[in-house]
């Protein structure tokens, strides 16, 4: 790493070095950032069209445009690629890489390299996915669960589909390693714990689930692939293995999975609001304390996933009841965001928008979790499109919403350079029409018994999913027309000073886009990172 | 390069080292070794619980003798390689390149040592794919799976490490290692303690517990 320029002439992140390789080796966070920003767009566009193609095959009962064995690989790909190389890296891989130092007034993560290496991870794993594709037997078909021992049997490229999340689960831990360390050892000056902004604490408790539940997946997954190359027989019933077991190795990741997706969302909620209505976020503590209880008690819920797969009634009902428990550090978080709304200037900018949406969708998908979190609404409900529709409100609802609305709050400090504000508020319009005209019917749907994962359904489905597949175009068109407006706007737009929203946490005093060493002085912090009322 | 800044500061932008940090990110990383094997035991234990014979039965088929040779071997190859930290701390290089040689020999040991135990089992046709082995009631055959993917899960970390010592003897014997920056060679060493305590689990489990 060269010295930063020290000439009175303000030299960027990106006009320190040019070429390729200063890129794809590069050891600055920010520049990591941007090649994970890359790569997961380009994954989730695909992922996007995977999911568009679905609902084009849902539009009419029968065979639409694919048959049955097509669809099942649609429909896991695009499971897998959401989950494992978009949402899950989406927000802390991005916006962790470029923020996380930044507002901890530091000049990079605690370990650069590994910070590199997570990203060639990355990518190797995403390539290895998407050529489940080109070669050997076709992609999986199975879902991006993976059940044994359905997932051991098939024919289909499963192997290297299940060694794909395996490496990407390996990416995922270095990034949590990485940012704990630096969160624990590089905070500037005067920067204590509590007065740490609240995007780092939701990075933290993330790291600690990243670290600590992606193992048990890794060795799980490991176990599918032994099962398949070399006949190891640890889930085939055949050869006295337990598919059932699977399922709880599985769960024991993925659902604190789940709050990997969702938490760093939050953390972004949490900055934004402050910054738009121009006051102290309400209950700092509890919303710091409510993401570690949040990343603690999703722990312990794993098996409601698995309420109709055969367990005893007592575990049923424990696991009902920790899963009841785990909404009300939610719960709290959104009381805390609406408390902070109260008396303030409210100043609808577009990120603050993508925060009102982000609201209202995760409330219907919070609290569509409690039926299917409840025993005996579940057993109607249990691999129905309810099940599809809530976990797309919080999923995307929530966590897309808020990583679009990240990419448009943070633009100005990325890119330098401000977007059309006009046709952002548009997109974003379009966008949840789109999205809430899509899985809104999809509710019903599903209570009305519609089983999920099939290409084909009854007749009197029909009217839902027509609107559902309209809803679908419209969500497009909305997710075009902000690309289109922020690529214009990273091109064209007007530049920007340091701090366009008056925001108070340290990235707004770095440059936009920020020096190579992020701050001219090490900052100094003196006070709480959300004081407005002075 | 693994350097970082210190809490207190970019002065000048040099970026400072910072072992502590290094050493955090080198235990949360063995947290994420604990649990990979953890769900190993959670797998072993659950089939355990199912098959309590069977597991019996494969238990006493082990050669008790290539298990405990093996541990005091490891045990001992832990010793050397505190050793060797100990030695690099008071600055003596040639104490600490004649402990890590020792560990790699050791660990060699541990390899050749499994060697014969899997080539052994391998010719009595106990592997999974073999004629023999489909024989075998399901609960031992699931012993044996868990055995060899256990111990061979393990015996992929042993390669590991001993990647690990080598490179630190060649950055010991280039003076890139020394008395005052030695965390690399700390770290590999945890790592190295790592492989060890995982014996001391799968040594009772899979060869002691009747």
């Amino acid at each position: 790493m060269e010295a930063v320029n020290r000439e009175p002439e303000y030299v960027n992140f990106y006009q320190v070095r040019k070429g390729i390789a200063s890129w794809l080796f590069t050891h600055d966070h920010k520049r990591i950032a941007l090649l994970y920003f890359w790569g997961v767009i380009g994954f989730f566009i695909v992922a996007v069209l995977l999911g568009m193609l679905m609902r084009l095959e849902l539009i009419a009962p029968g065979p639409t445009i694919m048959d049955a064995g097509m669809y099942n690989a649609v429909f896991t790909l695009h499971g897998v690629i959401m989950i494992f190389l978009f949402i899950i890296p989406g927000v802390p891989a991005i916006f962790g890489n470029f923020m996380l130092p930044l507002m901890l007034g530091a000049p990079d993560v605690a370990f650069p390299r590994l910070n590199l290496i997570s990203w060639w991870l990355y990518v190797i794993g995403g390539l290895l996915a998407l050529g489940t594709l080109f070669f050997g037997e076709g992609p999986p078909d199975t879902g991006w669960t993976f059940y044994a021992p359905y997932s051991v049997k098939t024919g289909t490229n499963v192997t290297i589909a299940v060694l794909a999340a395996f490496i990407l689960g390996f990416s995922s831990i270095l990034t949590g390693i990485n940012f704990i360390v630096t969160i624990h050892r590089m905070r500037c000056p005067g920067m204590s714990w509590f007065k740490m902004p609240l995007f780092p604490w939701a990075l933290y408790a993330t790291s600690w689930i990243q670290v600590l539940a992606t193992p048990v997946v890794g060795i799980t997954l490991l176990m599918i692939v032994m099962e398949r190359v070399l006949g190891v027989g640890f889930f085939d019933p055949a050869i006295g293995g337990d598919p059932i077991l699977y399922q709880h190795l599985f769960w024991i990741y993925s659902h604190p999975a789940v709050y990997i997706m969702v938490l760093p969302a939050m953390g972004i909620v949490s900055e934004i609001i402050p910054v738009f209505v121009k006051k102290s976020i309400f209950g700092y503590k509890a919303i710091v304390f409510s993401s570690l209880a949040i990343a603690f008690v999703g722990y312990f819920v794993w098996g409601h996933h698995m309420y109709t797969s055969g367990m005893s009634g007592t575990a049923l009902i424990v696991f009902s009841l920790l899963t009841f428990l785990v909404a009300v550090p939610s719960g709290v978080k959104v009381f805390n965001w609406v408390a902070t709304l109260y008396k303030g200037s409210v100043d609808l900018q577009p990120p603050m928008w993508y925060m009102l949406a982000f609201i209202f969708q995760f409330m219907i998908g919070g609290l569509t979790g409690l039926v299917v979190g409840s025993l005996a609404t579940d057993v109607h409900l249990h691999d129905t499109y309810f099940v599809v529709a809530h976990f797309h409100y919080v999923m995307f609802g929530a966590t897309g919403f808020a990583f679009i609305g990240a990419i448009h709050y943070w633009f100005p400090k990325i890119w330098g350079r401000m977007y059309n504000k006009r046709r952002a508020n548009q997109g974003l319009l379009l966008l949840f029409i789109g999205f809430n005209l899509l899985y809104f019917p999809l509710f019903i749907v599903g209570m009305m018994g519609m089983p999920r994962r099939y290409y084909d359904y009854l007749p009197e489905f029909t009217i839902p999913n027509v609107i559902s597949t309209i809803g679908s175009f419209i969500l497009f068109a909305g997710l075009l027309m902000i690309i289109v407006n922020l690529i214009r706007g990273g091109m064209k737009g007007e530049k920007v000073g340091r701090n366009p929203w008056g925001g108070k946490t340290l990235e707004w005093q770095a440059g936009s886009p920020p020096s190579l060493y992020n701050f001219d002085e090490t900052p100094e912090v003196t006070e709480g990172p959300y004081i407005y009322n002075k | 390069m693994g350097t970082t800044a210190t809490h207190n500061g970019i002065q000048g932008h040099v970026l400072h080292r910072d072992d502590e940090g290094s050493r955090l990110g080198m235990w949360l990383f063995l947290f994420t070794e604990v649990i990979l094997f953890g769900g190993l035991f959670a797998v072993y234990a659950v089939y355990r619980f199912l098959n309590p014979e069977a597991f019996h039965a494969g238990s006493g088929t082990l050669n008790l003798a290539f298990g405990a040779v093996n541990t005091v071997v490891l045990l001992t190859s832990s010793l050397s390689v505190a050793l060797a930290i100990s030695a690099i701390q008071m600055g003596r290089r040639k104490h600490t390149l004649l402990f890590l040689y020792l560990t790699l020999i050791l660990a060699l040991a541990f390899m050749v040592n499994k060697y014969f135990e899997w080539g052994a089992k391998i010719e009595h046709g106990l592997f999974p794919g073999t004629e023999h082995f489909f024989e075998l009631p399901q609960g031992e055959a699931m012993f044996f799976y868990l055995y060899y993917f256990m111990t061979g899960l393990h015996m992929f970390h042993v390669v590991v490490g001993m990647i690990l010592l080598s490179i630190m003897a060649v950055k010991v014997f280039r003076k890139k290692i020394t008395s005052g920056n030695y965390v690399f060679l700390e770290n590999s060493g945890l790592y190295w303690h790592l492989v060890d305590v995982i014996w001391i689990f799968l040594f009772p489990l899979l060869y002691l517990i009747k």
